[in-house]
Formats: structure tokens, sequence, C-alpha cells
């Protein structure tokens, strides 16, 4: 049998821009060094690759970039050994990407339909892309409304993509702390209790979540109360990865690998997993 | 389950005294010969140039938390069922580097490397081992990624199987559907009856080595004490596991309080993930040289009871000992059948044997099947 290609070997990319957003957040707007590499890397917006530190190691990182760009961008939160080193990079700076992996969003799902975005905590880099894609096609997509909300206002990275959303046509853009401080200007409460200020047609309406899994728990309930089908709330989820192929067997969630049948799901498919604790 | 002797194929006879014939005809075609030998004590896959340096007259004994070798006072060669390790360190090696990253001041070059691709024979597979094999064949070959390294190893094997004819008190392939007769995934099959062996190819190269034996057609006799005695230790096993049932009802029971009560004698030590011929975590990671110029990247054994296997930053999505063991079990009986379309549990029982307090899969099975507040848990 002749060998097949390491799906391993990372693809040498150079950082052209490094955008910091604080918090310890940063985008880096990446170029392969081949450029006969790119169609490999051509991507659906939820889609991640693995970012390689030569000599350190490697992190899943979802796409932040649009799909038609030629550019690749991560944004990448500082939270870990391999992170922190490339906090110290910047542009002339060489990774290594391998992928795309995973799949991405239900976009094609979504067209003509309103959709719902609701998001929590510092975890909304892996649907922002997904959002940027639709303003862009904006005649394709109905209403968007995005619900995001933060334990304290510091945690709101990124307010000014918030704001620019927010003069999207057609666009409802809510935030909320639940620890504001005096200058807090939006909602106070945690983001569950922003539905009560949303209207939606559960018929012609597609959910799109991300963040902490508790968050997501409590936002299930409501969505279910209001009449929304599982197979239109769909989920990323976050799991240990070291391959990204479904070889290591750290990403499962039951029957599931997060890295190869996700990280995004229709709730239908995880909805009992995500009930047990500790799965 | 035994089958009836119709379903086996002609076999050649191979006389207890003409064995080295086997091992030296493996030596000639090119490979290195490996078989179950003693060292201090215990069965390790070694080189086996003559028979001799096969644990010619000895048995195991198993049980939860206990293995034991004895002399049988026969002179079998195969007397022993199995050991703790079996073919997994020989495709899905327990430390595999992967890649070679060159490190420069523009950047870094990276090569995949592949193991030697050294020809091995492997006398005394077992059933089980060899249906574990094909269980892993599903995720590092037949699934969307084929592993080159995995391939590599697994391409320059020669399996020569021995079916058992005896089980220990741990052994519940029959209810696996796995064993205890050998039935496809070898290259030569092996019956170790009195006075001599039946031999059966399974493959082209098996065909071609057992015509070069030039033995004889199997005696007349032969096939019914084959089968007899494949029957009787199919028999013998007292564990098993409910093969069609355990996928629904351990999805079904994910929190049943018999899993506080494992947890409570569970060590979380991984022994039973690292004697199990199908468990394929690993983890994957850099090894920097000292200059910095160059990294190895690596990948090593890893297992689910280990406190980091779901750790990301800052949450640990499986923290207990209870969500770490009800992890291995589900996804062992139950999850590998949606991923592989198969079980990840071959009956070989070497995960009761080798777990330092002897808990055994097929009881914490049969306990949860008991719906909850009904009987002892």
């Amino acid at each position: 049998m002749s060998a097949p290609v390491s799906p391993l070997l990372p693809e040498p990319a150079e950082i052209l821009e490094k955008r910091s957003f604080g918090s310890d957040l940063y985008a880096y707007r990446l170029r392969l060094i081949d450029p006969a590499a790119r169609p490999r890397f051509d991507f659906q917006p939820g889609q991640f690759n693995m970012v390689y530190v030569p000599g350190v190691g490697e992190v899943a990182i979802s796409i932040s970039s649009d799909p038609d760009d030629e550019d690749l961008e991560h944004t990448i939160r500082i939270v870990g050994r391999v992170t922190r080193v490339i906090e110290g990079l910047g542009p002339g700076s060489v990774l290594g990407l391998r992928g795309p992996y995973g799949n991405g969003w239900p976009l094609q799902q979504a067209r003509f339909k309103d959709v719902l975005v609701v998001t929590g905590g510092l975890g909304c880099a892996p649907v922002s892309g997904a959002i940027d894609y639709m303003f862009r096609r904006r005649a394709s997509f109905g209403r968007i409304t995005i619900l995001h909300g933060v334990k304290k206002p510091a945690d709101l990275v990124h307010r000014s993509r918030f704001e620019a959303w927010r003069r999207e046509s057609d666009a409802r853009v809510l935030l909320t702390s639940d620890q504001p401080d005096r200058a807090w200007r939006d909602r106070t409460g945690v983001v569950t209790e922003l539905f009560e200020e949303v209207e939606f047609d559960p018929a012609r309406t597609v959910v799109l979540m991300c963040g902490p899994e508790v968050m997501m728990r409590y936002a299930i309930k409501i969505l279910r109360a209001r009449g929304l089908a599982d197979d239109r709330i769909h989920l990323s989820l976050e799991r240990n990865m070291k391959c990204a192929v479904g070889w290591c067997g750290h990403c499962q969630l039951g029957p599931e690998f997060v890295c190869k049948d996700g990280p995004i799901f229709p709730l239908r498919r995880v909805a009992r997993y995500l009930e047990v604790h500790g799965l | 389950m035994a089958e009836s002797s119709g379903e086996r194929s002609e076999a050649r006879w191979l006389p207890r005294a003409e064995f080295q014939r086997l091992i030296d005809a493996l030596r000639d075609s090119g490979h290195r010969v490996l078989g179950p030998t003693l060292r201090e004590g215990a069965l390790v896959l070694d080189d086996v140039a003559s028979v001799d340096a096969l644990p010619v007259g000895w048995r195991d004994e198993q049980a939860p938390g206990r293995y034991r070798l004895a002399e049988s006072g026969g002179d079998e060669l195969f007397g022993i069922v199995l050991g703790p390790g079996g073919l997994k360190a020989l495709t899905f090696a327990p430390r595999e580097p992967l890649l070679q990253i060159e490190m420069d001041a523009g950047g870094f070059r990276a090569e995949a490397l592949l193991p030697d691709a050294e020809r091995l024979a492997i006398l005394g597979v077992r059933a089980c081992d060899l249906a574990a094999l094909a269980v892993q064949d599903r995720i590092f070959l037949r699934d969307r990624f084929p592993d080159p390294s995995y391939a590599a190893r697994r391409a320059r094997l020669f399996l020569v199987a021995v079916g058992c004819t005896r089980s220990v008190d741990t052994c519940f392939c029959a209810s696996m559907g796995t064993g205890p007769e050998p039935r496809e995934g070898y290259d030569l099959a092996l019956t170790e009856l009195e006075g001599g062996f039946t031999v059966r190819a399974g493959s082209e190269a098996g065909r071609a080595l057992l015509a070069s034996l030039m033995l004889l057609e199997a005696p007349a006799r032969i096939p019914e004490r084959e089968s007899a005695a494949y029957a009787a230790c199919a028999a013998g096993m007292r564990r098993s596991l409910p093969r069609e049932e355990v996928h629904d009802l351990l999805f079904a029971n994910l929190d049943h309080p018999r899993w506080d009560d494992v947890a409570a004698r569970c060590l979380s030590c991984g022994n039973c993930t690292m004697v199990c011929p199908t468990c394929f975590c690993h983890d994957v990671r850099d090894e920097p040289s000292l200059d910095l110029a160059s990294s190895l990247r690596v990948r090593e054994w890893d297992s689910c009871f280990n406190r980091e296997h779901a750790q990301v930053h800052g949450l640990n999505f499986r923290p207990h000992i209870r969500d770490r063991y009800r992890q291995w079990l589900v996804h062992k009986l139950a999850g590998w059948i949606d991923q592989f379309e198969t079980s990840g549990c071959v009956g070989c029982g070497r995960c009761i044997t080798w777990c330092p307090v002897g808990i055994d899969l097929t009881e914490e099975v049969a306990a949860i099947a008991v719906p909850p507040g009904l009987g002892p848990t």
C-alpha cells in the first residue's frame, strides 16, 4: 500500500498584521508563504485551523476572516502556553497552519431567514466571522439580531465591531453585563434575559450560538419554550483538541468528535449530551 | 460461539516436532520473528529464534486484578492465553516521532517522518488481538484521514494466529463475537492440538509461506477435534457482555448511580487503557532541541483517565473520576459503534486483569442494566 501524506504537516504562513483588542485578544492576518497552498485552505465561516508555533505546539483556532479574502485571519486569545508565545510574535514572524477542520455554520440553511446570534462571555470569535459574512451579503439574509452578554464591561472586547453591526440595516444588537460599572450604558443582567426584548418568528429564524455551555443550556430552554425547533438551533462547541483529524480522542462528546463532526452542531444532535454533567 | 467445522477451509498439519520449520521459513522469507517469551516472570513479545524461546509448558492464570504464570507439566507452545501487551504497540507505537521541524530566522521547514519498515512475523496472535487490529485499522486507516505512520507499521506485519483452546477467567471474546477461533485478518492460522498444529492460510503471503512448508493435509479426525476444542473453550467463558443491547443501555443511563459506585473504587490510573488493544487516545507535542534550531513533533499514548485529557484553558470537561470512567466505558462499548461501526471492545479481558483494584467492566454493565433503585448497586 502506498503511504498516505501526513495530514499533520503545517504550512508556513507569515504574519502580515497584528491588531490588539485589549484583554489579551489579538487578530493576526496571515498569508501562506506558498501561494499554491491557498486553495487547500478554502473554508466556511465557523471552521478552524490548527495554528502551530514551531518548537512550541499547536492550538485550534477558528478562522475569523471572510472566505473570499486572500489572507487568513485568526483572532486569538492569550490563555495558555502556546498562545503566550504567539502574543510575542508580530509582522514578519512565521507560524504554521493546517486545516481547515470541522464544519461551518449552516449559512445555506440561514439564507433568506432571520438570524438570531446568541453569544456569551469572551467566546464570540467563532461566530463573528459568520456575522461579517452575512452583513457583506446583506441581501441574502433577513433580520439579524445579535445578543451578547459579558460578566464585566471590561470583558466586552471589540466593542467597535458590535457598534458597526448595530449600524447595519435591519440589524439589532443588544449587549448586557451582569456586573456592570457606572459607565455601562447597555442592559444589565445575563444574556438570556435579553430574549424578553426580542421578537422572532420560530418558523423563519435560525439561531447561531457560541459561548459557555451553561449559558447555552439556559438559552436553549428559552428558545424551545418560544417554539424554535432543535434543528434550527446551532451551537459551536469547544473541547480539548490535539490532532483535529479524529485520531487523538480528546475532543469527544458522547459519540461525537467535536473536531470532525463539529465544532458546530445542530442542537438536535447533541442536546441529550449537553444535559449530562462531566460528559 | 464455535463455528461448525464445515465453515473451515481444509487444513494442513504441522507436527509439534517440526514447529521449528515454521520459524525458519518465516525468518528465511525476510521476517524478524517475534512471539510470546518469558522474561522475569512476565510474558513479553520478543525475538523467537527457536521453539525453545517460546514458553513451552507454561500457562497463565488471570482474574480481576491478578495475573500469574505457572508450569502446566505439559509441552504446549501456546499455553499462555494472553500477556498484557497485544499487537497495539507494533502498529500504534507508544511513542512515535511524526514530524521533524527545522527552524530558521525566516520560518521553518516541516518534514513527515515514517518509521523504519522492518518486516515482522508475529507468532501466536490471538483472535481477540486480530479483532483489535481490525478495530484500530478503522481509526487509523479507513477513517477520513489515514495515518501514514500506522500504515507503514501495519503493512510490514505477517500474522501467525493461534486459536484459543483454553480461556482464562477474564476472557469473554465469545460474547463479543471475536473468538476464540481466528476468523479473518491473519496470514496463517494455527490450532494447537495434541501432537501438532492445523495450519490455514488467510492471505496471499500466507498461502505462499504455507506452500513452501510442503505440509501434508491434516488427518481426517482433526477437524472434529478442533471444533470440539473451540466449542469447549467458548462454553467455558463465564463472563459476557450483552453485545447487541449495550449501546442503548449505556447511553440511556449516563446518570446511573453505578457511576458513583465505580468511581469510588477506580484509581484513575489508566492501566486499563494502556493494556486495551483498541484504546487510541494520544497526545502530540513538540520536543525542541536545546538550541531551538529544530524540534520533533512526537505522538505519545494518552489516557482518558488522565485529569488533563478534557482540559482546556480554565475548564475541565471531565474533572471527576466518575466522568472519566464513564467516558472510557461509554466510549468503548457504545460511542465507538456510532463512530467506527464496531464496538471498541474485543473481549480480551485485559482491563479486568490489569486493573489494580479488579474492576470488571462486565460487572459494571450488568449493574447498570439494573434500573436505579432496584437491587443492590
